[in-house]
């Protein structure tokens, strides 16, 4: 059973969700338990393969028996195995905590929205788990639509052309990584990517090589967000439906990342990337523009989901620099933020969830005096907002720190500074949330003070209340088994020529 | 100098047209106001990345891929130079897929914004968000 891991963890939601359609057809209630032990399995498989491979193992896995090159190799290691496991966790957790919102806000449509949840899992951890560079396009084709989908079922008035906004951007993106793959196929003559990686190295100076990971990596950026390439985002993250935003927000850019990460360590190797390419300068500097603009916008925001878009533009960049200043901190950090990043990204949403479960909107004026209102959906949201400014001992803190130090030691001055003017945004932005949220008295929305009723506890459901605090108890776990993480799991995917 | 860059062009021509096809699409998609235009622009572009890929499998003098049974084919080896090469056109049956379903997704979404705004022209909708 174990050797199956790498399949099981994809095959069970996929074919679940042609379970979960049925059911739909015959009994609504029978579609949720369903989800939920598709995923359980997935998460099981992963956290399974997670402890095997830690301290230095790796899984092959062929599927159907095909030795690589010619069949596809799944291909589990030290990095994708942390990133199954955060992504299957996240989904699970999300979809237990959106039970009751997607029971109000589309009471007819549950089941399609459940067979598009698991779909979009299954495409989020096949793009991870695959070691072959077409079978990923065709994953990523499966996560993106079905992430426009449940973005669509959102807010009637403008979700549907922020979601064809995104449709258009999206399509650019994942095509671009197709012809990138095109190119490495022209000169290599293979999909598999420890193949192309054994290939390459006598073709590092041809231009065609050089073409293919220039186009693969704008078409990630793409998918990604990163700035300028993230006009698409705020819109479709805003309008989503509260479940769907707090399943994609967090995995799907997330997940891009470690997709760029594949490319540099293990398709074209570091040698290449930062050796032979020269690029590294200027890339950090564009994730350095991308920190500061998604700073800057989040402060114009008067919306607490619409600010957290823009932080989200922000984080990437955080993400991108770190794995470009081409040292071993650099990138332990950007990989440690990519687990760090997806949990307490979920953290927040998920209190924005609630908030919007019990207000109806998430403006500022909706959060006005929501201490004493909802006490432990704002604990939640007040511990995810300290790990996003990075405060000790939260898991935002322990990242950022080694994403400094790999800027300090690369000497990428302004990478650090706009780490550090970001941290210092984010505290303005969250401070004036949990002032607004404690110090104003509760308003209903006919514009009524209610002092007297304010002292009143009404909290979101116990369903969606109870994942949004075991995320929060995880974010400060992460943050105190950072070194655990980092030795166990993190120093056996960085190369041993990156110092 | 212009009779070789006429040489590059003509020799590589497959490679012109994907991207002229690509510009073409893109172009669609970022400059036109309705909708329905963007999205066919959209699905101009990938046709170009599937004929780039199809035009990579073809080789002068190649023949289909088909290894004839009987008449003893099997005893002779197989010059892998004759035939085309099938793989990136197995793989662009994937894409195809993929872009029929992207462009179904594309036009349902045309649809409900047309529901909601009785039209399909950009500017006219986005007049009518600033509105409200």
């Amino acid at each position: 059973m174990s050797a199956h891991y790498p399949t099981l963890l994809v095959t069970v939601p996929l074919l679940s969700a042609f379970v979960i359609s049925a059911a739909g057809w015959v009994n609504k209630r029978w579609c949720f338990p369903i989800a939920v032990a598709a995923l359980g399995v997935s998460a099981y498989s992963c956290v399974g393969l997670l402890l095997k491979v830690a301290d230095g193992g790796v899984v092959h896995y062929r599927l159907g028996g095909w030795p690589p090159p010619w069949g596809i190799a799944y291909y589990v290691d030290q990095l994708n195995a942390l990133v199954l496991c955060v992504v299957s966790l996240a989904a699970l957790i999300n979809l237990i905590a959106a039970k009751k919102s997607i029971e109000r806000e589309f009471p007819e449509k549950t089941a399609p929205f459940y067979t598009l949840y698991v779909l979009f899992v299954t495409g989020m951890l096949g793009i991870t788990v695959t070691g072959d560079a077409f079978n990923l396009y065709v994953l990523l084709e499966i996560g993106s639509l079905t992430g426009y989908g449940l973005i669509a079922m959102g807010d009637k008035a403008r979700a549907p052309l922020s979601t064809l906004n995104y449709l258009y951007m999206g399509t650019i993106g994942a095509c671009f990584y197709l012809l990138g793959v095109g190119y490495l196929y022209i000169v290599t003559g293979s999909l598999n990517m420890a193949d192309i990686a054994h290939l390459l190295p006598p073709l590092y100076h041809s231009k065609a090589v050089l073409t293919a990971f220039i186009i693969c990596l704008v078409g990630v950026w793409v998918k990604m967000a990163f700035f300028p390439l993230h006009g698409w985002l705020p819109n479709a993250y805003t309008f989503a439906p509260s479940a769907a935003s707090s399943l994609i927000a967090p995995l799907m850019t997330k997940v891009m990342i470690y997709v760029m990460i594949r490319l540099i360590l293990t398709v074209f190797t570091p040698q290449f990337a930062f050796g032979t390419l020269l690029v590294s300068k200027p890339i950090v500097w564009l994730a350095v523009a991308a920190i500061v603009m998604g700073a800057l916008l989040a402060l114009k925001e008067r919306d607490v989901k619409r600010m957290l878009t823009y932080i989200i533009i922000a984080e990437v960049g955080y993400m991108v620099g770190g794995a470009w200043l081409g040292n071993r901190a650099g990138m332990t950090g950007a990989i440690l933020h990519i687990a760090n990043d997806a949990l307490m990204t979920l953290c927040v949403f998920l209190a924005v969830g609630c908030i919007v479960y019990k207000t109806k909107g998430a403006r500022f004026e909706d959060i006005q005096g929501l201490f004493r209102k909802m006490p432990f959906t704002m604990a939640g949201f007040v511990v995810g907002a300290l790990s996003i400014i990075g405060v000790p001992p939260t898991c935002g803190f322990f990242s950022k720190w080694y994403l400094i130090s790999g800027a300090i030691q690369a000497g990428q001055y302004g990478f650090m500074v706009a780490l550090l003017f970001s941290s210092l945004v984010s505290v303005v932005l969250f401070f004036r949330i949990f002032e607004i949220a404690y110090y104003e008295p509760f308003q209903d929305h006919h514009g009524e003070t209610h002092t007297h009723h304010a002292s009143l506890m009404d909290e979101a459901p116990l369903g969606m209340v109870v994942p949004l605090l075991i995320v929060a108890a995880g974010l400060v776990v992460m943050g105190l088994y950072t070194g655990g993480i980092v030795s166990h799991v993190i120093r056996f995917v960085i190369p041993k020529g990156l110092v | 100098m212009m009779g070789e860059f006429m040489q590059a062009v003509i020799a590589k021509y497959n490679y012109w047209i994907y991207i002229t096809l690509m510009m073409i699409g893109l172009y669609a998609m970022i400059a036109k106001n309705n909708l329905i235009k963007k999205i066919v622009g959209m699905n101009i572009f990938q046709t170009a990345i599937i004929l780039f890929y199809v035009s990579i499998g073809v080789k002068k003098g190649g023949t289909l891929p088909i290894v004839e049974h009987g008449h003893g084919a099997h005893a002779h080896a197989v010059h892998a130079a004759d035939y085309l090469n099938p793989l990136p056109h197995v793989l662009m049956l994937t894409a195809i897929v993929v872009s029929v379903a992207t462009l179904g997704v594309a036009l349902a979404l045309g649809v409900k914004v047309y529901r909601e705004y009785q039209t399909l022209e950009e500017d006219e909708i986005l007049a009518r968000i600033r509105e409200k």
